[in-house]
Parts: C-alpha cells; sequence; structure tokens
C-alpha cells in the first residue's frame, strides 16, 4: 500500500506554506514518506468500508443540537487579554499582516 | 494605499455595445440575534473593545460551541423568502486559514452543504421602456460567523501597506452572519449597475420585512463583494471575474459595478486579459484599486466541524417558519402604489430613491401621499446626496416630516419655512415644534406688521409704487419681495400681495 507515497514532495511544500510551517527543503521527501505511510492506513479503512458505508464526520447519531438565544455574561476585557503575548489600547497586538485591510 | 490610478477606463455606452456583463453578488447580513453564533455574549455595536469575548469567540483550549437556535431560525426564514428550498440535513465546516481575525485559526462556515439553496428574487430596473423585472437566481444562502476587526498601526496612512502592527478587537468575531450568493446574473447588459444596485435594495427591504437584521450597510451589517466579468457576446463563455469588496452603500453598488465594467473593457480592448483578483472599492475617488490576486493561499482546506453536530431542520418547523413569512416586498410595494393611487413612473423613483419605507410611515403618520413624496424625493433626497447618506439614515423621522408637513397645511409654515425647519431638525435642534419655537420660524399671519413692511417698501421704492399705480400689477414682485426679505420670509407672499394691491386701490388683473 503505501510503496508509491499518495502524497507527492510538491504537496508537502504546498501544505507546509499554508500551515506557515518553515520547512527546510531537505525535509520533503521525508515528510512525503511519513505521510504517505499515514495515507496508505487512512487508504485501507476505505478498502474496507463499502459504497454502502457513508462518509462519517460525526460518529454519535445526533442532530440539532441548539442553545437559547439568550446572553450569558463575557469575559472582562482584562480577563480577555490575560493570555496575549502582546497587548496595546484594549487590544491584541499582532505582528503585521501582508495582506487585504 | 492611494485611491489614485493611471487605469485606462471605456466610455460606458462604448463598452454595453462590445461586451455583455456578467454579475455575481455576495451579500452578508449580520443578523440581529441577542448572542453570538456559538456562545452567549452580545453582539451590541460599539462596545468597549474585547468586552463582548468568551473562550468560545476566543478559540481557548477546550471551549466547544454551541450553534444559537434563533440564528437557525432566521437563517431559514431568510431562504424561504428568497425562494429556496431549506436543506435537509446539512453541517458546518471549518475554513481554515491564518490571519488573526479569526482567533481560531479557521471560520466555522458551511461549505458544500448550505443550509439554503437554489432560490431566487424579483428586482425592478427602470429601463428605456419602462420598469422591467429581472429574476436574480439565488444559488445558496449559508450561516457562519463575523470575524473581528483589525487595525493597523505604525503606518503613514494607517492602511496596510507601511502598517508595522495590527490590533484586533473580537467583539464582532462570532456574530452570526449569512452569506446570501447569486447565480451568474446574466442578460443584464447595460443595465447591470442598476440590476445590482436593484438587487441589494431588495434584499435589504426582505431582511428588513423579516425582522432578522438592522441591515445598516454604514454600520457594516450588511456588505456586498460584488464579481463582474464581461465577454464579447452572451454565447461566448464566461469571461475572468474581479471581486470587488468594500462597498458599502446601494450607490456605491452601482458606481463600483460600473466602474469596474469600463476598466475591464478598457483592458479587453487593448488586447489585455483581466486578472482574477479582489478589489476595493474607493468611494472618494470612485474607483477600484488591485487587492490581492487569487492562489493557493485560496486553498481552505475545509473539512465538516466536528464540534458541531448537523443541522436538520425538520419539515414541521420550516413550514411552520413559512407560513410566518411577512408580505414579499414586490407584493407589498403593488400594494402600496394601488392605495397611494400613482403612476408606475413615480413609484419607480421611491423604489429607486430607497424611499419606500420612509414614505410609508410619513403617510402613516398623517402627511397625505403627494407631500410625503415631495419632502423625501425633494429636499430630503438632495441633502442625503449632498451627504452621500441614504435617506433613512438621515437624523429626522417620518413623524417629524409628517408633523412638518402638518404645520404647513395649517398655514403655519410656508414651504420656505418649513424647509428651514427640516434643515433645523437634521441639525440636531430637536423635533419641528422645538425647532420652530427656537428659530422663531412662523408665518407672519397678523396684517399689523406686514402693513407696516409694505409701507416701508413703498416708500423706499417710489418708482415702483408709481408704476404699480399706473396699472403695472408685474412690478409688485419687487414689492413683495422687500416684505418678504424684511419679515425673513416669515410672510405669506400671496397674502403680502394681496394686501400690496388693496394698499394701492390696484385690482390683480393685470
Ligand atoms: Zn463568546
Amino acid at each position: 500500500m503505501a510503496d508509491t507515497p499518495a502524497i507527492s514532495r510538491d504537496d508537502v511544500a504546498h501544505l507546509a506554506r499554508l500551515a506557515r510551517i518553515d520547512l527546510p527543503e531537505d525535509s520533503l521527501d521525508h515528510y512525503a514518506e511519513q505521510l504517505g505511510v499515514i495515507l496508505g492506513a487512512v487508504a485501507q479503512v476505505s478498502e474496507v468500508a463499502a459504497d454502502d458505508v457513508p462518509a462519517t464526520s460525526h460518529p454519535m447519531p445526533l442532530v440539532n443540537v441548539f442553545r437559547a438565544d439568550v446572553v450569558r455574561p463575557s469575559l472582562t476585557n482584562a480577563e480577555a487579554l490575560s493570555g496575549a503575548p502582546s497587548v496595546e489600547d484594549e487590544r491584541f497586538r499582532v505582528p503585521r499582516i501582508l495582506d487585504e485591510e | 494605499m492611494s485611491t489614485r490610478t493611471n487605469d485606462a477606463v471605456l466610455p460606458y455606452d462604448e463598452v454595453v455595445a462590445r461586451f455583455d456583463p456578467v454579475l455575481g453578488l455576495e451579500v452578508h447580513v449580520e443578523l440581529g440575534t441577542a448572542t453570538k453564533m456559538f456562545c452567549g455574549c452580545p453582539t451590541e455595536f460599539g462596545a468597549p473593545p474585547n468586552t463582548q469575548v468568551c473562550p468560545v469567540c476566543l478559540g481557548l483550549p477546550g471551549s466547544l460551541p454551541a450553534v444559537n437556535e434563533v440564528a437557525v431560525e432566521s437563517a431559514i426564514r431568510i431562504g424561504l423568502a428568497l425562494n429556496c428550498s431549506i436543506a435537509e440535513w446539512c453541517r458546518f465546516a471549518r475554513k481554515n486559514y491564518f490571519y488573526p481575525d479569526m482567533p481560531k485559526n479557521f471560520q466555522t462556515s458551511q461549505y458544500d452543504e448550505p443550509i439554503a439553496f437554489d432560490g431566487w428574487l424579483d428586482v425592478d430596473v427602470e429601463t428605456d421602456e419602462g420598469m422591467r423585472t429581472f429574476r436574480v437566481g439565488i444559488e445558496r444562502a449559508h450561516m457562519e460567523e463575523d470575524t473581528g476587526k483589525t487595525s493597523h498601526q505604525g503606518g503613514a496612512t494607517g492602511r496596510i501597506h507601511g502598517a508595522d502592527y495590527s490590533l484586533v478587537d473580537y467583539n464582532r468575531a462570532g456574530i452570526p452572519l449569512i452569506e446570501i450568493v447569486t447565480k451568474p446574473v446574466e442578460g443584464t447588459g447595460k443595465y447591470a449597475p442598476q440590476v445590482a444596485k436593484a438587487y441589494v435594495a431588495s434584499l435589504r427591504e426582505i431582511l428588513r420585512g423579516l425582522g432578522v437584521s438592522d441591515v445598516k450597510m454604514e454600520q457594516g451589517s450588511l456588505r456586498c463583494d460584488a464579481n463582474v466579468s464581461l465577454r464579447p457576446s452572451p454565447d461566448a463563455p464566461l469571461g475572468t471575474r474581479t471581486e470587488t469588496k468594500n462597498v458599502n452603500s446601494l450607490r456605491s453598488i452601482e458606481r463600483a459595478v460600473r466602474y469596474e465594467m469600463t476598466r475591464q473593457a478598457a483592458i479587453l480592448d487593448a488586447g489585455g486579459r483581466v486578472t482574477q483578483e479582489t478589489r476595493h472599492w474607493h468611494e472618494d475617488t470612485g474607483i477600484t484599486t488591485s487587492g490581492r490576486e487569487k492562489s493557493d493561499a485560496e486553498d481552505y482546506r475545509y473539512f465538516p466541524e466536528p464540534d458541531l453536530v448537523p443541522i436538520a431542520p425538520s419539515r414541521e418547523w420550516v413550514e411552520r417558519l413559512r407560513a410566518s413569512l411577512p408580505e414579499n416586498p414586490h407584493v407589498h410595494r403593488a400594494r402600496l402604489q394601488a392605495g397611494w393611487g400613482i403612476s408606475d413612473f413615480d413609484m419607480a423613483s421611491v423604489v429607486n430613491a430607497g424611499a419606500v419605507e420612509v414614505v410609508e410611515a410619513t403617510i402613516a403618520a398623517g402627511a397625505d401621499q403627494a407631500a410625503a413624496r415631495k419632502w423625501w424625493l425633494g429636499e430630503l433626497l438632495r441633502i442625503a446626496n449632498e451627504r452621500g447618506a441614504e435617506l433613512e439614515d438621515l437624523p429626522i423621522t417620518p413623524v417629524e416630516v409628517a408633523r412638518v408637513e402638518a404645520l404647513v397645511a395649517d398655514g403655519a409654515l410656508n414651504d420656505k419655512l418649513a424647509r428651514q425647519v427640516i434643515e433645523g431638525v437634521l441639525a440636531g435642534e430637536g423635533d419641528p415644534d422645538q425647532v420652530v419655537a427656537a428659530r422663531g420660524l412662523a408665518v407672519v399671519s397678523d396684517d399689523g406688521p406686514l402693513l407696516a413692511a409694505i409701507d416701508d417698501a413703498l416708500g423706499a421704492q417710489p418708482d415702483v409704487a408709481e408704476k404699480i399705480r399706473g396699472g403695472k400689477v408685474a412690478a409688485a414682485g419687487a414689492i413683495v419681495g422687500a416684505v418678504m426679505k424684511a419679515t425673513r420670509g416669515q410672510a405669506d407672499a400671496a397674502r403680502v400681495r394681496e394686501l400690496l394691491l388693496e394698499r394701492l386701490g390696484v385690482s390683480d388683473q393685470a
């Protein structure tokens, strides 16, 4: 199953970029192989699950779990910011963003 | 970021003669629920930063979301009002991205299982051949959550380019949002900008009628992104589209679509290719500028949200909600028009000015329909346009307009004074009666002061007095004008004229 990696070196580079992980060029093959093994294992499950078994995202047969639209106390500003590495002007301070406004 | 540009544009007539536009409109509406989509934090606008937040909407470890039932109900009602099918079963999905406006590193949204899909909305547009109804297909309406507000610091302009860091307020993060996406809107030809505007105006009317949102574009509770593409003919494949963001008034929607059409046409005309990208609308200069190109950064790796169970609205629930829908605005308008007894053209003017609700409310407050339309489509529309505001956002209520009109009808105010009263109300000086009292605005109905002013004017212009005595009644205008000026416009001009002619013993047969 895992003889041919289901994930390419380029796929790994792409995923790393999306996840903002700085992977060195020379480790791409290494991760491609490891991820390939994992995907292979998942593929085995697919072999067992025939077409009559629907894809499952939620193992419990529950639907429509709702909350009433009633206000509950929020945190205070100080509590909300207490875990933030950097704070300014009652807001979370984050590195500059190179994107749209 | 500069809002200037060197982009060429093609004259609009040429654009529509040579290209066929296709639109796609995405509207985000913030629901007016008391609490957020997945937690009990309040949703009030304008609270101090980061005071309407909790572990759930801050994405703290171990917290679990719980769906707001009223938000789901609102989503279903919106779907039904837009003639959509309601999903029998659907899930939330995580839209993953790295951007600090969501503290979770994902936005909880819906992906390929929207709660409502495949509907339509009819919108009326004034064309060269009279009113025409365009049917806008609705692709889907799905539930998601709003993002936090980022402000960029340190850059020269405060905008993102050159910003050194950003500050984030998560009060808005998690407020229920419904995204409504149209199918490609084709066949509009040169009316594309008007159809876009009419669609958003109709949608806003429907949402307001449903009572699910305050739909205030200037506060961002209703936001529109406009996708525009051009192709050489209606048979040709779709052209490359751009997505214009930050279009925050009805007027801007029309202008932004029109501008994008002229800009893209100039590129195609020069043999170039339109870049698929996000563009930003600039209200001040009336142009769009390039945002970012679509790239693999747009790969959101959606997957079903494991922390929320699926939504499966029972058919009984859906039918109960359908039965409770208010009258469709299209039908409502037809009923109003018949009641007011006005022409299609006059009704279209009311609709195009976004004045249906305010005119209706002014009439309900006692004004007659002609007077209500006169004020809203005349003086008030002029002021609204000057301010770049919507009529309903002017700081004057239909009840106040009706009161001003009642004062005119009673003869306590003339038109000129009534305009001053309106001006006073808009300037925050109080209600119409308070403005009348404070500014001392009232028609001088006592003949005594009028006669005194007439005598003064006659004394100052003896030659004119002589002409009138000699039968040149047309010359009376100069004296009436002088009296009006002397009484600061507070006299009834017709009465002044009457008294003047009486004074001079001249009959009003010119
Ligand atoms: Zn919260």
